[in-house]
């Protein structure tokens, strides 16, 4: 880890400006996506800004009928949530099925939002990845891709999004709530928090230099079933090789992309009267396999099917 | 209190409580709370197996509440109480946990230990307290309902290669008695 | 010992007056690992602050170091040393070069080789006084390679050949008796690269005494190890003080030391300040050994009633290029079935990939899968049951050596288990059983492995309390070493538990062989039973010498040992009393065992059967293990606790190694595709349901 100075944020919008005047600062809530990336030097802070105990970390009631869940909750805050568990199950199985206790104690739901790829070529400063190291090469497209991208996918980039929570939040629309470096306030879709790779991966989303995100905003729950499912290659504390949301009429794939993947093209499908097979073979007929990972095609449009069925997938 | 404004600095003093002994350190802000556990303080009992928030060695209690100290700097727990395996218990004047672990063998080589025993108290406040978990059935009920099948995924944050889980889940339940 | 039969004698161990032998007793260590204080090789206290040590990994797969920029490293705070190829640690003995005849080891030195043989192999090392500082500079070392065109990365089994010293094992005329066959079964399995996890990180903590360094380090044997360090160091092994009291796992990849060995010694040496050197996690895995991957051929020639007329078993696997080591996935099929036509044999290929290595059960780990399930297919070809294969192809004698088992109870574990798993409501037709979203199935597998004795020592002392100290150079890696050892004391000694202490990990102890192999508690315990007769013999002839002693003038065949006492008929005295008066200071002897030579008449295996109840989600296709039994006949259990703990241990073992674990090497850059526990799967709390064994007595 290189040497870095530290200060706790008086306030979110203080936090926000100090970060734009210091490149090369970062914000710490939970730490545990940045300390690990500190300790591998993928990240390289010169100044560390400690929102973790700015006043975000209530779950309130928004005039609507939604839920304003603050950025510093805790995960296990927010999945234990009476709201959130009764009225956005979807987002509560979600969260429990990342990580372990321990992580989720200290995760925050802002920092789950903004965590990093799992790619261990990522994680490997001897290999060459775009994210790293604009122009680098990635050196997953030709690799060991079993757990890469089947969607949105470049030739600079195929690692995907390792956030449970954020494909629940993509299912249930929410929005994020973040305050800018000139104190300015604003409202993103979910869906617009998180960009593809294209040729800047290195360009992960589409928040500005020293934008702090303030809260999650789930709008009313939605009518129907909600679930949410993880694929994985042991019972728990492991990364998902799939997973799918499903909030009422919505749904959203988690582990094919670089950002929770809408399942929009599916969802017309079904509005349009499609069987499910089709309505998933609509949302996967775009999906590109990279040699290793082609079963998370076939996995998705199953997963898929058998959720719009009604099967009970848990 | 720590002081957050000077900006050069890269050390920081700061109070903080490990085993209900107020400590005054004085650190490179870098020092995890595990190595200042370890390194710092002279308490061993917490293991490093991976720093990376990968297996649970490293679980210890702030406040009650169990995270992996790996992956967490000891400045962010300034003003907050640590408990350690230490605090826990010690030869001679065991927590009932431990005992457990004794009589139902729960442990091998010993080194993942501390973090199950760690992790376990913290996952029995988190029950009681009626925090669900992936296994949960019925997310609405209040009352967690603590199967086996509850421990074993509340457990799974800590890796034991000795695979010592049978031996481990009967030592807590022991413990936490039958399911309700 | 002269014989076998010498051991069927009456001793205090088969005797087992008190009942120690065999019960359940908690681990002699255990209050110290339930409250974190017992200090592995990382915790030591040292006599002063120690210096960090933190390794710098080689970022190609195979080549040489050309050049080292280390300016920014040794300028940066705290550094206290930056050693590589071109900045060479001082004092280091040639590589390969041994002083002593009898020694164990050869030197090692480290850095002394611009060549770079795998990806993450250690080519520099920084020292700094804390961890952070130390961690950091690593990162400012940069070093510049020249990488080998030639470089094997990717394991072809058709290019494996015959090794050096590996001969198949062919018996009768198995080509003909397989193409003769009426029922043919030909099939191929293939097994990953598997990495040993073991919770604690190898380590080691050093520093000196006046010439004598004391190192504290993680593994399976010692002397080895003891060794290493005085060739490496050119010191005498006198003076090399080797302790590894606690384990934190091994697993077979701590059988062989690694450069925090040595590294720690030199830098502690030349800093004259306890340095302590910890691997990464990341650097467990490319930079210790592994189990390589191996592509098995099966071929089963049969009866259509089930009789094996023709049995093969072909390994092809891979090795580090300079380190040769051959995964014996074959061996155990030698011993297993009946056939009396048979070919075993290995073919090895050398990778420009990290070394492999045993890890637990090798050999049977790999190689059992694919036997047992071919076996699995056979039977469903044939209507057979499973068991009732098996037990038609039972030998009565090991199937190519002709000698005759020690003890062989496969078929009562098979059946014992199978009544108890409910084996009678298998489906044998697949996809038949469904429970909602889960396909279920049922399969069972037998087990066996080796079972051999190696010399081991061990002294006892008894003092001025009556308390009796066994001091040997055993290791306890999680196995229960310290344990069985105070039980056999307590035996063998006739006092209680209470009274004895066990000193073990120590170089300057009395040596025995480690944990490997499955053979530490049968040697290590041998020696100790040894160790206890020797302390017995002296304090008959002591006491019956003695005027003042009640035993005077006795028989020394009558003197016996119990609750603290020796006697004689209805005369006696407390140890304590006789130690008190003679020798106030305690007296010691010394006991050594070995193996017989007659034992080699024997083919002597553990055996066993497992049997599991797996499910399929059909959706998904994700595999779970529901439930799990495990039947096992091995000799006689000395701790009913801790080898429970074992066995299942084992079987958890096998379900990771059938489920969840699984590593590549990326052909492109020889490195492993996981290189930390976030993409690497040890089973987890959650995958083990209902999972329990059982020996049969």
């Amino acid at each position: 880890m290189r040497s870095f100075t530290y200060e706790r944020a008086p306030d979110a919008a203080g936090a926000a400006k100090t970060a734009a005047e210091h490149p090369g600062a970062r914000f710490l809530a939970g730490g545990t996506n940045l300390l690990d990336l500190m300790k591998l030097e993928i990240e390289r802070p010169r100044h560390l800004i400690d929102v973790g105990r700015l006043p975000l970390a209530e779950i309130a009631e928004t005039a609507d009928g939604g839920l304003r869940i603050g950025a510093v909750v805790t995960n296990t805050a927010a999945a234990s949530d009476r709201r959130v568990r009764t009225r956005y199950p979807v987002l509560a199985q979600a969260l429990l099925s990342g990580a372990s206790a321990q992580l989720r104690n200290k995760a925050t739901v802002g920092g789950n939002l903004m965590q990093r790829t799992r790619c261990p070529y990522f994680y490997d400063a001897a290999k060459p990845c775009n994210k790293r190291e604009p122009g680098a090469g990635c050196s997953a497209l030709g690799g060991l891709n079993r757990g890469h991208a089947i969607l949105g996918a470049s030739e600079a980039c195929v690692a995907t999004n390792p956030s449970d929570m954020a494909v629940a939040l993509s299912a249930l629309e929410a929005q994020v709530e973040t305050v800018t470096a000139t104190g300015a306030t604003r409202s993103l879709a979910l869906d617009e928090v998180h960009r593809l790779p294209g040729e800047t991966p290195h360009v992960e989303t589409n928040l500005e230099i020293g934008e702090l995100v303030t809260a999650i905003v789930l709008p009313p729950p939605p009518e129907g079933r909600q679930e949410y499912r993880k694929v994985r290659d042991r019972a728990s504390y492991a990364g998902g090789l799939f997973s799918l949301a499903l909030a009422g009429e919505r749904m959203a794939m988690g582990a094919v992309a670089l950002k929770p993947w809408r399942a929009s093209k599916a969802e017309a499908a079904r509005a349009a009267g499609a069987s499910p097979a089709e309505a998933a073979e609509a949302e996967l007929a775009e999906a590109r396999g990279l040699g290793r990972n082609d079963f998370k095609i076939t996995l998705a449009r199953r997963v898929m099917a058998a959720a719009l069925e009604g099967t009970p997938l848990r | 209190m720590l002081d957050t404004a000077a900006r050069d600095v890269t050390r920081g003093t700061f109070e903080i409580t490990v085993n209900d002994e107020e400590r005054r350190v004085n650190v490179d802000l870098r020092t995890t709370l595990l190595d200042l556990l370890r390194e710092h303080l002279g308490l061993m009992g917490t293991k490093k197996g991976c720093d990376h928030g990968q297996c649970g060695a490293c679980t210890v209690l702030v406040d009650g509440v169990r995270i992996n100290s790996c992956l967490s700097l000891a400045v962010m727990h300034e003003g907050q109480a640590v408990t350690t395996i230490e605090g826990v218990g010690l030869p001679g004047n065991l927590h009932p946990l431990q005992t457990a672990f004794l009589d139902r063998d729960a442990f091998q080589c010993g080194y993942c230990t501390p973090g199950q025993i760690c992790s376990a108290l913290g996952m029995l406040e988190e029950v009681r307290r009626g925090e669900p978990s992936q296994a949960t059935e019925d997310l609405a009920a209040a009352i967690v309902s603590l199967t086996d099948e509850e421990i074993r995924e509340r457990m799974s944050g800590n890796i034991c290669r000795c695979s010592a889980y049978p031996q481990i889940l009967e030592a807590i339940r022991d413990i936490a008695g039958a399911a309700a | 010992m002269s014989s076998i039969t010498d051991y069927a004698l009456p001793n205090p161990v088969n005797q087992n007056r008190s009942g120690i032998i065999g019960r359940a007793v908690d681990r002699y260590e255990g209050p110290l690992k339930v409250s974190g204080t017992a200090p592995y090789a990382a915790e030591v206290k040292t006599p002063s602050p120690p210096a960090y040590g933190v390794f710098v990994g080689a970022e190609i797969g195979c080549g040489w170091v050309r050049a080292v920029d280390d300016v920014a490293a040794k300028a940066a705070p705290g550094v206290k040393l930056v050693w590589h190829v071109f900045d060479q640690p001082p004092g280091q003995g040639e590589a390969g070069a041994k002083s002593y005849v009898q020694g164990q080891a050869v030197a090692d030195p480290v850095f002394v080789n611009p060549k770079v043989r795998f990806f993450g192999q250690p080519v520099a090392l920084v020292v700094a006084d804390t961890f952070e500082n130390a961690t950091a500079a690593a990162g400012m070392v940069r070093v510049s390679y020249e990488e080998d065109p030639e470089a094997e990365y990717e394991f072809q089994p058709a290019d494996a050949a015959p090794a050096e010293n590996d001969q198949d094992s062919a018996v009768g005329e198995f080509e003909l008796a397989f193409a003769e066959a009426p029922i043919q079964l030909d099939e191929v399995y293939e097994t990953p690269i598997q990495n040993h996890c073991q919770m604690e990180p190898c380590a080691t903590t050093a520093w000196w005494e006046e010439g004598t360094v004391q190192v504290n380090t993680s593994v399976q044997m010692i002397k080895g190890p003891q060794h290493l360090v005085a060739e490496t160091l050119q010191i005498h092994r006198e003076n090399v003080h080797l302790m590894s009291l606690y384990v934190g796992g091994g697993f077979g990849g701590k059988g062989s030391s690694y450069e925090d060995l040595a590294s720690a010694a030199l830098a502690s040496r030349v800093l004259r300040q306890p340095v302590k050197i910890v691997l990464t996690r990341q650097q467990m895995f490319n930079a210790t050994v592994h189990r390589p991957a191996t592509v098995q051929r099966v071929r089963l020639g049969a009866t259509p009633d089930g009789r094996l007329t023709a049995l093969s078993l072909m390994v092809a696997t891979h090795c580090a290029r300079n380190a040769p080591f051959i995964e014996r996935a074959a061996a155990f099929s030698r011993a297993l079935y009946a056939a009396p036509n048979r070919l075993t044999g290995h073919r090895l290929q050398l990778l420009d990939i990290a070394v492999a290595s045993a890890m637990r059960a090798p050999g049977e780990a790999s190689g059992m899968m694919s036997l047992e399930a071919a076996m699995d297919e056979l039977a469903d070809r044939l209507g057979l049951d499973p068991i009732e294969l098996r037990i038609r192809n039972e030998p009565d004698k090991h199937p190519e050596s002709g000698q005759p088992y020690s003890a062989r109870q496969l078929i009562e574990c098979m059946q014992d288990g199978a009544a108890k798993f409910g084996w009678n409501k298998r489906n044998p037709k697949p996809g038949q059983t469904r429970d909602g979203r889960w396909m279920v199935g049922m399969g069972m597998a037998a087990a066996i492995r080796g079972n051999f004795l190696l010399p081991a020592k061990a002294s006892l002392k008894v003092d001025a309390e009556g308390n009796i100290r066994l001091r040997q150079g055993m290791t306890d890696i999680g196995t229960g070493s310290y344990t069985i050892l105070a039980q056999i004391a307590a035996e063998t000694m006739g006092v209680p538990l209470e009274k004895v202490i066990v000193e073990i990990g120590d170089s300057g102890f009395a040596p025995a062989p480690g944990s490997g192999g499955q053979f530490g508690a049968a040697s290590a315990g041998s020696g100790a039973l040894a160790g206890g007769m020797a302390l017995r013999a002296k304090l008959t002839e002591m006491a019956i010498a003695d005027p003042a002693s009640p035993l005077y003038g006795a028989a020394p065949e009558a003197v016996e040992f119990r609750d603290g006492l020796i006697t004689v008929e209805n005369r006696s005295e407390t140890l304590a009393a006789l130690v008190t008066r003679l020798s106030p200071e305690g007296i010691e002897a010394e006991g050594s065992s070995s193996p017989a030579p007659d034992i080699r008449q024997f083919a002597s295996y553990s055996h066993g059967a497992q049997f599991a109840e797996v499910g399929v989600d059909t959706i998904t296709g994700e595999v779970r293990l529901r439930r799990m039994l495990g039947v096992f006949a091995c000799g006689r259990i000395l701790n009913a606790k801790t080898a429970k703990s074992q066995i299942t241990g084992g079987m958890i073992w096998g379900v990771g190694t059938a489920l969840t674990e699984i590593n590549r090497v990326d052909p492109r850059y020889g490195s492993l595709g996981s290189q930390d526990l976030g993409t690497y799967f040890p089973p987890v709390h959650a995958d083990i349901a209902n999972l329990d064994a059982y020996f049969l007595p």
